[in-house]
C-alpha cells in the first residue's frame, strides 16, 4: 500500500501519513556519480538536479503538507565508495499540527562509504504552532567519508508560538560516535529549554557538521563566529558549529559563513 | 547504602574543585541572560534538564556498572565544547585525587591509569560512589544537584545576589531535580545491557556556545 493512503481529502484520518525516500549514489566509473535507486514516496518526492563536476545533487519535494501529527516519514541516502552526492530541499519542511493527536516522526538515515562525499543542505525545519515532531538524524561514515550536514530549526511561523519540537542528531565516524545531541523545544518540553542556558528566546537554532578525515590530525580551532555561534572541534575527525539566533535568516548566514571559513 | 558517605561525596566542602567553575553562569551574567534570581533560576532549570540530566545518567550508569571508558567516550559526543570537555576532565582528575584518598578501590585505580589526564568528572563520580559503598541513585543525585548548584553558588559572588535568593532557587527547583533524577538512574542502569546510546543527549546550546566565549576572555573569576 502506498503513502497517503490513511490520510483522506474529506478530512477521515485514521493514523497519518507513512512515506519512505530512498537514495542510493554510487560512482560511475567516468568520474561521476550515478544514482541507481532514487525513490520517493507519497508527500516525498525526489527530484534529480543538474550536478557539477562528480557530484550528483537531488531535491527533496514537498509535495504535501506535513509532516502532520501521527505522520512517520523516513529519508534514507547512501552513498557508496567514492561516489559524490549532494541533497537539498524545494522549500522548508513545515511541522502542522494534524488531526490525529499522535506525534509525527520524521527519521533520516544517512550513509557514506570510504572516499565517499555526501553534501546534505536541506531548508529549515520550521515548528507551527500546535505540532508535534520528533526529529532523529543518524549518520554512519567510513573512516574516510567526508560529510557537510546542516540542520536548521526554527520555533514558530512569524508572530506564532512554536508546537512541541525534539529532535537527536547522532553521528558517527568508523562505528564511533563523535557526536550525539538532542533538543528539545516548545510546550510540553523540560522547562528551561526557552531560557539563559539553552535557546533564551532566540527562535532559531542549527548545527553544521562537518567531517574529514583530515581533521584527525588539523583539528580546526575553535573560534566564536557571532553573536551565540560557535566552531568547535570535536572529540574525532569532525567540527561542530552550532547557532542561535532570532530568526532563520540570521541563522543561515551565520551558517554560511561558517562553511566558508571551514572551505 | 551509607548515608552518611552520601553526604561526604555532596558536600559542597568535599576538595574536589567544583567551587571554582560556574557552570556557564560567569559567561551568562556577562551576556546579560542572568541579572536576578528570576534569571538564575530560569538558567538552572535550563542546565538541570540539559547537562544535568547526561552528567546523571553517565554518573549513575557508570555507579551501576558500565565501562567508564565507553562511558568517557559517549560523555565526549554529547559535548561539542572543547572547552567543557576539557573542563570536565580537569574536574573529573581532580574528583579522582579526592576519591582515592577518601574511599581506595581498584576501580579507581584502573580509571586513573586510563585517564591521566583526567576522566569526565560524571563517570568519575560515579566510579567514586562505587568506591564508597553508594549506588546509582546517590551518584545520580550527585551529579544532578551539583549541575545547579555551582552556578547558583557562582551568582552569588558575580552578582552580589543574595545568598538566601541563591537558595530559595535550589529548593525551588528540587522537585524537577527529583523526577530528573529518576529518568537519569532508569537510562543509567539501562547502560551496562544495552549500551551507551540509551544515555541522553540533552543539550543545551548557549552552554557550549557561552563555554567556548568564556574561554576566550583574558581574565575571568571561574575557570568555566
Amino acid at each position: 500500500m502506498g503513502a497517503g493512503a490513511a490520510r483522506r481529502v474529506d478530512g477521515v484520518t485514521v493514523s497519518g501519513v507513512r512515506a519512505t525516500a530512498r537514495i542510493r549514489a554510487r560512482g560511475d566509473g567516468r568520474g561521476g556519480t550515478s544514482l541507481p535507486v532514487l525513490e520517493g514516496e507519497g508527500p516525498l518526492a525526489l527530484r534529480r538536479t543538474r550536478g557539477s563536476g562528480a557530484e550528483a545533487r537531488v531535491v527533496l519535494v514537498g509535495a504535501m503538507s506535513g509532516p502532520l501529527g501521527g505522520d512517520h516519514f523516513a529519508v534514507e541516502a547512501e552513498v557508496e565508495e567514492g561516489a559524490r552526492l549532494r541533497v537539498g530541499s524545494a522549500a522548508a519542511t513545515i511541522a502542522l499540527p494534524g488531526q490525529a493527536k499522535s506525534e509525527a516522526r520524521y527519521d533520516v538515515r544517512l550513509t557514506v562509504a570510504d572516499g565517499g562525499e555526501l553534501l546534505w543542505l536541506p531548508e529549515p525545519l520550521i515548528s507551527a504552532g500546535g505540532s508535534e515532531l520528533y526529529v532523529t538524524t543518524r549518520v554512519e561514515l567510513a573512516a574516510t567519508a567526508r560529510l557537510v550536514l546542516r540542520e536548521e530549526q526554527v520555533l514558530g511561523r512569524v508572530g506564532e508560538e512554536p508546537g512541541r519540537l525534539g529532535s537527536r542528531l547522532t553521528v558517527r565516524v568508523a562505528g564511533r560516535t563523535v557526536l550525539d545531541q538532542e533538543l528539545a523545544c516548545g510546550p510540553g518540553a523540560p522547562a528551561g529549554w526557552d531560557g539563559p542556558a539553552v535557546l533564551a528566546g532566540r527562535r532559531a537554532v542549527g548545527q553544521l557538521v562537518v567531517v574529514r578525515s583530515k581533521f584527525t590530525t588539523h583539528p580546526v580551532t575553535a573560534r566564536i563566529v557571532g553573536e551565540y555561534a560557535a566552531v568547535m572541534p570535536l572529540a574525532g575527525p569532525a567540527a561542530l558549529v552550532s547557532a542561535v539566533a532570532p530568526d532563520g535568516l540570521l541563522l543561515r548566514r551565520v551558517l554560511d559563513e561558517a562553511l566558508a571559513e571551514l572551505g | 547504602m551509607s548515608r552518611a558517605a552520601l553526604l561526604v561525596l555532596a558536600d559542597g566542602r568535599f576538595p574536589a574543585g567544583g567551587h571554582a567553575h560556574s557552570g556557564g553562569a560567569e559567561e551568562a551574567v556577562k551576556a546579560g541572560r542572568i541579572t536576578g534570581a528570576a534569571s538564575l533560576e530560569a538558567f538552572c532549570r535550563g542546565r538541570l534538564h540539559t547537562v544535568g540530566l547526561v552528567g546523571a545518567a553517565l554518573a549513575a550508569a557508570a555507579a551501576a556498572g558500565a565501562d567508564p571508558v565507553e562511558l568517557d567516550a559517549a560523555a565526549d559526543a554529547r559535548t561539542p565544547s572543547p572547552a567543557l570537555r576539557g573542563a570536565a576532565r580537569r574536574l573529573g582528575r581532580q574528583l579522582m585525587r579526592a576519591a582515592r584518598a577518601a574511599w581506595p578501590s581498584d576501580e579507581l585505580d584502573a580509571l586513573a591509569g586510563e585517564f591521566p589526564k583526567g576522566a569526565h568528572q560524571p563517570v568519575v563520580l560515579g566510579v567514586t560512589a562505587r568506591a564508597a559503598g553508594l549506588g546509582a541513585q546517590d551518584a545520580a543525585y550527585c551529579a544532578a544537584y551539583e549541575s545547579v548548584s555551582g552556578p547558583a553558588t557562582a551568582v552569588v559572588r558575580l552578582l552580589s545576589l543574595d545568598p538566601f535568593e541563591a537558595t530559595g532557587v535550589l529548593a525551588r527547583l528540587a522537585p524537577e531535580l527529583d523526577l530528573m533524577v529518576d529518568r537519569a538512574v532508569a537510562a543509567g542502569r539501562a547502560v551496562p545491557g544495552e549500551g551507551v546510546d540509551v544515555l541522553p543527549a540533552a543539550s543545551g546550546p548557549l552552554l557550549e556556545i557561552g563555554a567556548e566565549a568564556h574561554a576566550g576572555w583574558p581574565v575571568r573569576l571561574f575557570a568555566s
